[in-house]
Order: C-alpha cells, then structure tokens, then sequence
C-alpha cells in the first residue's frame, strides 16, 4: 500500500483510498462521527486511527446511527456514521430509515466486499446499496478509484442541501487501498438536482394577501422550520400579523410554547385548542410541515373552512395529501422573511378570544390528586426544575407524547425525537449523540420501559465516554401506547404487550452508571434534583401508573375535531 | 387517464432499479417501462406509462422527480408527441395460411423477419392502438408468442412540415 501522497505528471495528488477517505471527512469539518468496525473497514480504520477526530463506538450499529443522527439534530451538522458490510450495513437499516422520515443530514461509510467478489455471496456480502435505496437519499457504491473523493464531496452537499437526508457511500475494500486521485475542490455540479429556494414572488404575495385579508388564521408548522432554521422569521411573522401557532411533533420547539399565541400541538394526541382552531380556521398556513395522517385525522373533513397555504422546499409534499390553494416552493426561511415584510398587524380579537376559551376549558390535563406516580406529573416536575431549557430526547410510545404535551420548548432543537418512523429505542444512543453535540445542555432522554429495552445496551457507550445523560425513565411495565390500543380498540385483551424487565437501578450500576429508583409520589421532586446533579450517566426509573392513557386522542379515521377524552377529569 | 412520463436519468448502475422500487415502494402502477440510450452517453431515457388520475400522476413525476440520479422528468399529457411500441410476435401459420396472413401483415406495415415451418415471427411498430388492433387480428390464427418493447416517446418539436 502507498503511504505517502505522490504527483504525477499533470499535477494530480494521488492518495491510497482509505486517506482519502479521512481527508474528505477533515475537508468537511468532521470531527465527531461514530461506528463500529468490521474486516472490510480495517485500512479505513487504520487513517481514521491517527486523525483529528472524535471517534465513538456505539454497542450496535443501529445506535451508531441513531447517535449521528441525534448529533446533526442537536447541531444542525452533518452526522457520520460508518459500518463494516453485511450485518454492519443491515443494522444501519432502522437508523437510517429513521433520518429519511424525518429529513436528518448523515452519511454512512459502509465497508464492501472486494469489487471483484461482488455478487459471489462472499463473507459478509449484502447488497448494501440495494437494501437502502428506498431509505436514503441517495446512495452510491464506488467502483472506481477515480469516484471515491467525489462521491464524498457529493454525499456530504446532498446529505444537507435541499430537503436534507441520509446520504450511503459503499466503498469495496479494494478501493480503499486503490491508488485514488484527489481532484482540488471545486463546485459540484450535479445535473439532476435542484432546489428551489427562492418562492415564487406571485405566490408570496398571493399568500401574504391571504393572511391580511384572513379573519380566522392558523400558522401549522413542522420540522421544515427548523431545519432551514426560519424560527426567528416565523416568530416575526406571527407576531407581526398577530396569527396563532401550532407545530407536529418535529416542529416542537420551532415556536416558543411559552408565548401566547402558541397553541401548542395538534394532531392524534394534539391539543385541543390547537385541533378546534384547525378546524375552524379559515387560512390555514403550513410551513415545512407535510400533512401526515397522525396530525390531520380523517383528510376529507380536515381544515374544512380553511384556504390553504403550503410553504415546503419539497415539491412532492405539496398537494399530496390535502389539495393546497396557494402552493409556495421555497425554503421556509427564505420564503417567511419575504413574507414578514408584506404582511399587516390585524387584531383578530374575536379569534384569540375564541382560542384563549377553549385553552381554558380544554388545557392538557391528568388527575393530579392520585396517589400513584402518573408520567406526566414526572414530566411537569422535570419541566420545572431544569426551568424547560432542557434538550430532550425520546423514545416512542406514551412516554413521547406526554412529553410533547407538558414539556413546553422554546427553542429549535431541544426536542429530539423520532417522528416519521416512530422508532422505539431511538431516545438513549440520541441522547448520547445530542450530548456530544451539545456537551454544555442538560441532556435528558425520557423513556419507556420497553423502548429502552431495546437500545439500553448504549449506556455502555455513556459510561466509556463519560457522558452524563440522564435518562427518565416512565416505567409503566407494558408496552404503553399499543395497551392503550388494546384498552380502547381490542377489549382490554393485553396481547403481548408487556415484558419482563430488568431491574434497571442494577443494570445502570453494571454499566457503571448510576441507578435510581422511585416508586413513591413524594420521592419525586427530589429524584430529579438528584438526577440533574449527578455527573455521571444516570437511569431514574419511576413507576408509573400502569394504565395511564394519553388524551385527547382522535381515534383513527375521525375527524380532527372528534377528540375522546376531552372530559375525563373534568370531575377533577 | 394514461400519462406517459420520460425521465432522463443518468446512466449508471442502480438508477433504474430505484425508479421501479419508487413506483413499487409508493404503489403506482407502471403500464409499461422502456430504457434505453440516448444521443448522449452519460444519459438514459425511461419511458413510463402510468395510468391514474392526474393528482396521482403528479405525485408520480414529483417523486421521480426528487431521485438524485433523475435528471428531468416530462408529462407528455395534453402534449403533441410520437409515441411507438415496437413488437415481435410469432403467429401460427400453416403454408395454406400464408397468403392471407401476408396480406394482413401488409396492411398493419408490419415485416415479416423469420419463417419457421409452422410459425411465421412478425415486426410491427406503430402507437400502442396499432399494436393491440393487431394482435386481435393475428388471435383467430393463433399466437405462439410475443415480446413488446413498451412505448417510447418523444415530444414533437414544432416545425413547418408535415408529420411523417
Ligand atoms: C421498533 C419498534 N417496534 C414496535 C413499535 C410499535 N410501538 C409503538 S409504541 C410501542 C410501545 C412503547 O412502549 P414503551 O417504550 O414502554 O413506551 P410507553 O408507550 O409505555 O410510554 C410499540 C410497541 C415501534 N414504534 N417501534
């Protein structure tokens, strides 16, 4: 193998694959990227060894991939991840699917089999690039030693422009000792893809005269805004033309909670606020927000009075679940700030009145007077004494939409959660991977018992990098949403939904983390007191109420409005 | 309503396995698909025709669209285009038959390439009617086989003489 950099005749650098490799990390400023290795990845490994970068090791791939995730969601950088092939790039699998969902810039290295043993059913083969085409991007397998510095150049500008996502270079073992030229950077040019950043002035103005001429507006926002980073233009926006906000579950955090025209929010398990002015707006303005079937409840009765204006760089978002009457195509950011100049300040009173009544009759509510631990009394308690600055991470089930119901976010970026594809055991390898983004944040991971049963073994990854996370544990011993499901839809038939666990405060301290337990409502506010002190990663396990529901909640193929559970503890 | 959308896609191993998991991942329907070269090597022409209502086709060329290695992506609804399926296909064919069996090729314009004893292998081009107008007339004789190219398709470009 060559070890040192050589010029040939016409100037060219000519490197071994595996330096070129590092170098276009460092060329693009990586300098935390997490993987795990494997014997096709070794020369790679081997230049990885001695650069200026942050190497972590998760306990499986798929953490590995969830930890890149979380740290471009916390950062708003590019995660990297790489992977051996075969059982390596199969367990990127679910991670990568996970960014897709929700549009997270990453790239995965995976190692391949030797060009020359391709399709043989070699050790370790798969066909790493046909198993994730439909969950990435894009991908591409190198098969020239000429390819190798471009596809990462490439991977790297199409992973974060546009509507970002995961982006996998597939380098056979080969390449990576292959005598590789390193063209000098230039601008990439890539002839199929465009984006659209600018919106169409006609459409902008159309949409900002809509607004000032609209009575009853609501601005539906979602991940788009945070991505394109257009929360200070929205709050400009909304404040200067006086128009409530509700955002998705991956817009949390898009639009302070704490002000008043937050509403919070909306869908499945929205508020109800949010859902009633929905469906009794007249101008509903969605902003990098794609229509999902959790947030829009039955699509034929969804908005039913509303004009629609859709704000989205992805041209298939628009018009393809509900049919839009003023489409803009741009970048949130880019098109809001166009906006924020033309629209005017209407009172509105009528309308605020109308959402701050049915704020105060419908607020989230739990009974707060029971004896046992109920989850959303932890998550009320945490939001109080981390003052709600916090970055949260979660995993899926119950636990995440309590979270999303009582803590309230104020900033971009504080909630880290998986949205689109729902992935259960996302919440502890994202909070290691936010941790390492955002090393000066409290980082909490609030989990269920089961989604952390599937990725607990990353708290190994905690205690080898010293990361002190802290995961919150809401320990109801089912697997709570799909009980939920079976209380309501099934006859309270509890068909396997509930596991064994183990006893958590022994696994942590096995990890070399620390444990804690809490079974009493008294114990609480002191737990977390404990829980935010401690340096060290920590697992709190609170035993929660068992058969706690999450309301309101709009049964599926309802309409937004028809939401059950809305009287529950009125008696309360 | 059948659309035929042409997509421009660049010529490399993969592409056209993404475009046919797209349609399969999304569930649109394909009615046929075409590859093949273009004028310049680093492209490929797919011709795809999809049949659904206009709200899906848009989705459909949207979609397309957003794959990295698409390079352009056209909805020839409503335009003026030359569309061409190009088929062989082996009809039955006993020698008393071939007087009456070559005097319906000819009126098709189609060409016979082989004669087996028994078979006689036919080429015939022409948009898609044409081909299937064919095959209902070859029926009665009996078919032994046929292979079809799927449309392909090209956009007419305006210009003063008249169409070919
Ligand atoms: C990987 C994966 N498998 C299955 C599911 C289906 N699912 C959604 S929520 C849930 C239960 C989650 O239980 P837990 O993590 O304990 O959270 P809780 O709902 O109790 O708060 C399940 C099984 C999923 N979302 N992800």
């Amino acid at each position: 193998m060559e070890k040192t950099a050589t010029d040939n005749a016409n100037g060219m650098v000519y490197k071994p694959g595996s330096q070129v490799m590092v170098d276009m990390l460092l060329e693009q400023g990586v300098d935390t990227m997490f993987g795990y290795l494997g014997g096709v990845v070794l020369p790679f490994f081997d230049k990885l060894y001695d650069a200026p970068i942050n190497f972590i090791i998760p306990r499986h791939e798929q953490g590995g991939c969830h930890m890149a995730d979380a740290y471009a969601r916390a950062t708003g950088k590019v995660g990297v991840v790489v992977a051996t092939s075969g059982p390596g790039a199969t367990n990127l699998t679910t991670g990568l699917a996970t960014a897709m969902m929700d549009s997270i810039p990453l790239v995965a290295i995976t190692g391949q089999v030797r060009t020359d043993l391709i399709g043989n059913d070699a050790f370790q083969e798969a066909d790493t690039t046909g198993i994730t085409r439909p969950i990435t991007k894009h991908n591409v397998i190198i098969k020239d030693p000429a390819e190798l510095a471009r596809a990462f150049r490439e991977a790297f500008y199409i992973a974060q422009t546009g509507r970002p996502g995961p982006v996998l270079i597939d380098v056979p073992v080969n390449m990576q000792v292959a005598r590789c030229p390193v063209p000098p950077k230039s601008e990439i040019t890539l002839p199929g893809y465009k984006i659209r950043t600018q919106g169409h002035s006609r459409q902008i103005t159309n949409a900002t005269q809509a607004i000032n001429e609209s009575q009853r507006p609501v601005l539906y926002v979602g991940g788009g805004v945070i991505i394109s980073g257009a929360s200070d233009a929205l709050r400009q926006l909304a404040q200067k033309a006086n128009i409530p906000v509700t955002m998705t579950l991956m817009g949390l955090g898009a639009y302070d909670q704490t002000r008043p025209e937050s509403l919070d929010m909306l869908g499945m398990h929205g508020a109800a606020y949010a859902n009633y002015a929905v469906q009794k707006c007249d101008l509903l303005i969605s902003v990098g927000a794609r229509f999902d079937d959790r947030v829009t409840g039955s699509l034929e009765t969804f908005a039913p009075h509303a004009k629609i204006i859709h704000i989205d760089l992805d041209p298939s978002s628009i018009s393809k679940n509900v049919t839009v009457d003023i489409p803009v195509v741009g970048d949130a950011r880019q098109v809001l700030e166009a906006m924020v100049e033309l629209v005017e300040y209407r009172p509105r009173k009528e309308w605020f009145e109308q959402i701050a009544e049915w704020k105060a009759k419908y607020p989230f509510r739990y009974d707060r007077n029971a004896d046992v631990i109920k989850p959303q009394y932890v998550i009320e308690e945490l939001y109080r004494q981390t003052n709600g600055d916090a970055l949260i991470c979660t995993g899926v089930g119950q636990h995440q939409m309590w979270t999303a119901q009582f803590y309230k976010f104020k900033r971009p970026r504080q909630l880290i959660t998986s949205g689109g594809l729902g992935t259960m055991g996302f919440g502890l390898p994202a909070s290691i991977g936010a941790k390492l983004g955002c090393p000066d944040q409290t980082v909490i991971d609030i989990d269920g018992d089961s989604s952390f049963n599937m990725t607990m073994n990353e708290l190994g990854t905690a205690v080898m990098y010293n990361l002190p996370i802290k995961v919150c544990l809401l320990n109801n011993g089912f697997m709570g949403m799909v009980r939920q499901w079976q209380q309501l839809f099934y006859g309270r038939r509890y068909a396997h939904s509930s596991l064994k666990n183990p006893d958590f405060v022994r696994l942590a301290e096995a990890f070399g983390a620390v444990g804690l337990c809490v079974d009493k409502k008294e114990q609480v506010p002191e737990a977390i007191e404990k829980m935010l002190k401690e340096t060290r990663p920590i697992v709190v396990d609170f035993h929660v109420d068992p058969e706690e529901n999450v309301w309101p909640m709009v049964p599926t193929g309802k309409s937004l409005h028809e939401m059950d559970g809305l009287d529950i503890f009125e008696m309360a | 309503m059948k659309h035929i959308l042409s997509a421009l896609v660049l010529n490399k191993p993969g592409v056209l396995a993404h475009v046919a998991g797209m349609f399969a991942a999304r569930a649109f329907n394909i009615d046929s698909l075409a590859v093949g070269r273009t004028d310049d090597p680093t492209l490929s022409r797919i011709t795809i025709v999809v049949i659904g209502d206009d709200k899906v086709v848009e989705q459909v060329r949207k979609q397309l669209g957003k794959i990295v290695s698409v390079v352009k992506v056209q909805d020839f609804v409503g335009q003026d285009v030359v569309t061409r399926d190009l088929m062989l296909i082996n009809i039955a064919c006993p020698i008393e038959k071939r007087p009456e069996i070559a005097s319906l090729i000819e009126m098709f314009n189609g060409k016979v390439v082989d004669i087996a004893q028994r078979i006689v292998t036919v080429e015939i081009a022409g948009p898609e009617s044409k081909i299937e107008a064919f095959i209902e007339a070859c029926r009665p004789y009996g078919i032994k086989g046929m292979a079809r190219t799927g449309t392909v398709a090209l956009a007419r470009q305006p210009r003063p003489s008249a169409e070919f």
